[in-house]
């Protein structure tokens, strides 16, 4: 499982289980399974559990989605519940809607 | 936040708000001891007007002098070029973060990479800073400049709560905090108004050109619940990071001294009631060119030195040799007080910076020097760096210094027109303690120098006018001459002592003269007076000779008729008794 390569590497980093860091993780599952489902590996990194984290990945806003793979690095901010906004700024694009 | 504001108010009454030091030279001064503790605290103005660096000062100050780690979150600078922009000052951040006294997160903010979509929050930011905080046990922040989330983040209704919670944040963490802010065009303060957040203490930092010299300055717009100095205070960046300089003391309260300082020119100390000046006092020397006031500078240096005792000079128009060869030529030798290191020159030109940076500088360097005595020379060419005002302003902060430290201060000004002015170009005349003049006396073909005391506060002076010589020995002053042809000096006053000489064995010569003059006329009258008693007597011989022989007449002829009538007889008895009746 660790060796295999996504096509799709998504962090989620959220604080705590609130209720947008819910909801965006909701929103995002939804999201990989309609477009990009069995390329896609969702990490989730709880900063209130890793603190240093954020910095790597400069983070300063909760949740935040970084799209580590593939490059280049893009960061979607908010709980993505715009789903046009989150494709397009993962650069997903939708498949069926073609 | 208006309610918490309300209650710190209300505690500041009772008690004085606790403060930070922040280490930055002259800050602490005008700030009454810092800036609020366990508060935000905001700093704003222009672009490149030094935000970064009095944010970075605070923080590095307070690891190394206080130890008090800090973190410094930049939003603008990655961590290596603020190391690099702030190693030119000394300050070797990566060391400092290796101890573990510094934090320095780069957060980056770049609009492409980032899609916003939804809800969110900054408790990223939160996190980052407290873990931060946490790691080194900072108890300073900043964050630098924090309006640049407004630039890469457009949902600016979220920005500003967040940004409310944030300093809410910073306060229950009580961390001293300085948060930068750039100013923006309109009325307010910073951009984004961020003042209205941060409404403890905010200092304002401007930049001015003006006359193609920059000048930076630093105001505290407010300080709630402190005393603070409300006047825009000069700063300046050096090589030992920013100094701000509380420059006018509102009090006319300075020590005084009655001990005296000698000028070095022995008959100018008698002119000034024997003793010279007073110490602390502030002389001024002024005179149109080419009068001898350097010389007259450079003595009181070398007296001051003599005396062992450290004196700074400031040179605005000639380099330290000059000054040192031309004053050789008259016998002072200055070399040797250098190299004894307690003389020492500054020449800077006039126009290297602004009026209130020189101000800074000569301040700093007089801090560092210690010296018991200052000369500036001359002051007449600040003038081409600010107006009449602003030199006169500057001056009166630099007397109030120099007297506060009891330092005794010679200015030399150079007057441009002939016509003895009762004011000086700069206006200081007000100002000094000594006002000295060096005149012009042009007459009979030459130029001679004339000097008098102007006015000399608390000590008797003499009222007249001298003549200053400088030859191979050094200074002197002779007594002019007051002729009914007016005040000579020079050669005329040499010839007029000639003059005066001649008339003198002339006079004698003429009174010797009047007496052998007196004498003949004496022996001729003698001789008179002995020729008229001979005259006398002769006359007076010959009217005795004739009575004389009126006489002898008389008894002859009385003979002679006796001898007649006896002759008669009888008849001549009787007629002799007759004629004996």
């Amino acid at each position: 499982m660790k060796t295999k390569e996504y096509k799709y590497e998504l962090r989620l980093y959220i604080a705590g289980k609130t209720a947008k860091s819910q909801t965006a993780l909701a929103n995002l599952h939804r999201y990989c399974e309609e477009y990009l489902e069995g390329e896609y590996k969702i990490e989730v990194i709880d900063l209130l559990v890793k603190p240093q984290l954020a910095e790597g990945d400069q983070i300063f806003a909760v949740p935040t989605l970084v799209r580590k793979v593939p490059e280049p690095i893009r960061k979607i901010i908010g709980d993505l519940s715009n789903e046009e906004k989150v494709l397009v700024g993962l650069n997903i694009r939708p498949a069926i809607k073609n | 936040m208006p309610k918490e504001n309300k209650k710190d108010k209300k505690t500041s009454f009772h008690t004085q708000i606790a403060k930070t030091l922040t280490g930055i030279t002259g800050l602490d001064e005008i700030t009454g001891g810092g800036i609020p503790t366990g508060r935000p605290t905001l700093v704003c103005g222009e672009a490149g007007c030094g935000k970064t660096l009095v944010s970075l000062e605070f923080i590095v100050r307070g690891a190394l002098e206080f130890n008090e780690p800090g973190v410094f979150m930049a939003f603008e600078e990655k961590a290596q070029e603020l190391a690099m922009n702030v190693g030119s000052l000394g300050f070797n951040l990566e060391q400092m973060q290796k101890d573990k006294k510094l934090k320095i997160d780069y957060v980056h903010i770049d609009r492409s990479e980032i899609e916003e979509t939804g809800e969110y929050d900054l408790d990223g930011l939160f996190i980052r800073l407290g873990y931060a905080i946490d790691s080194i046990g900072a108890k300073r922040v900043v964050l630098d400049t924090i309006e640049n989330l407004f630039a890469g983040l457009t949902n600016q209704g979220i920005l500003r709560a967040e940004l409310r919670r944030l300093f809410q944040w910073l306060k229950e963490k009580g961390v001293t905090a300085i948060i930068t802010g750039e100013r923006g065009d309109g009325p307010s303060l910073t951009r984004q108004g961020l003042e209205e957040y941060v409404s403890d203490c905010v200092i304002l930092l401007d930049h001015r050109v003006i006359n193609q010299i920059s000048t930076r300055r630093l105001r505290i717009v407010k300080y709630r619940g402190s005393i603070h100095g409300t006047n825009e205070y000069p700063f300046l960046i050096d090589e030992d990071g920013i100094s701000v300089l509380p420059v006018t003391s509102l009090k006319l309260e300075k020590e005084v001294s009655s001990a005296r300082v000698s000028s070095g020119i022995l008959a100018l100390d008698k002119m000034l009631g024997g003793h010279g000046f007073f110490k602390g006092g502030s002389i001024l020397v002024s005179g149109t060119a080419g009068t001898g006031k350097t010389s007259i500078a450079a003595c009181f240096a070398n007296e001051v030195c003599n005396q062992k005792k450290k004196c700074l000079y400031f040179a605005f128009e000639e380099s330290p040799n000059q000054i040192i060869r031309n004053m050789h030529s008259i016998s002072i030798d200055l070399k040797k007080h250098v190299n004894n290191g307690l003389l020492e020159f500054h020449a800077s030109r006039p126009t290297l910076h602004g009026l209130e940076q020189h101000l800074v500088a000569i301040h700093k360097i007089i801090k560092k020097f210690k010296p018991s005595a200052v000369v500036l020379d001359p002051i007449t060419n600040l003038i081409t760096v600010g107006s009449v005002s602003e030199v006169k302003a500057m001056l009166i902060r630099l007397i109030d210094f120099l007297q506060e430290e009891q330092i005794t201060v010679m200015f030399t000004a150079l007057t441009l027109n002939t016509v003895v002015s009762e004011q000086t170009d700069e206006g200081v005349s007000s100002l000094v303690d000594a006002w000295i003049l060096v005149r012009d006396i042009e007459f009979n073909g030459e130029r001679n120098r004339g000097m008098y005391i102007m006015k000399s506060r608390g000590m008797k002076h003499s009222n007249q006018v001298r003549e200053f010589i400088i030859t191979d020995k050094g200074i002197d002053l002779v007594e002019v001459y007051l002729g009914p042809e007016g005040v000579l000096t020079g050669s005329a006053r040499e010839a007029q002592k000639l003059h005066e000489q001649t008339g003198q064995v002339l006079r004698t010569n003429a009174v010797s003269m009047k007496d052998r003059e007196v004498m003949r006329k004496r022996k001729v009258l003698e001789a008179k007076i002995a020729s008229l008693q001979s005259e006398f007597e002769s006359a007076e011989e010959e009217l005795n000779k004739i009575y004389i022989e009126e006489e002898l007449v008389k008894k002859v002829s009385e003979e002679n008729r006796q001898a007649m009538l006896t002759m008669r007889r009888g008849e001549g008895a009787s007629a002799g008794k007759k004629g004996g009746k």
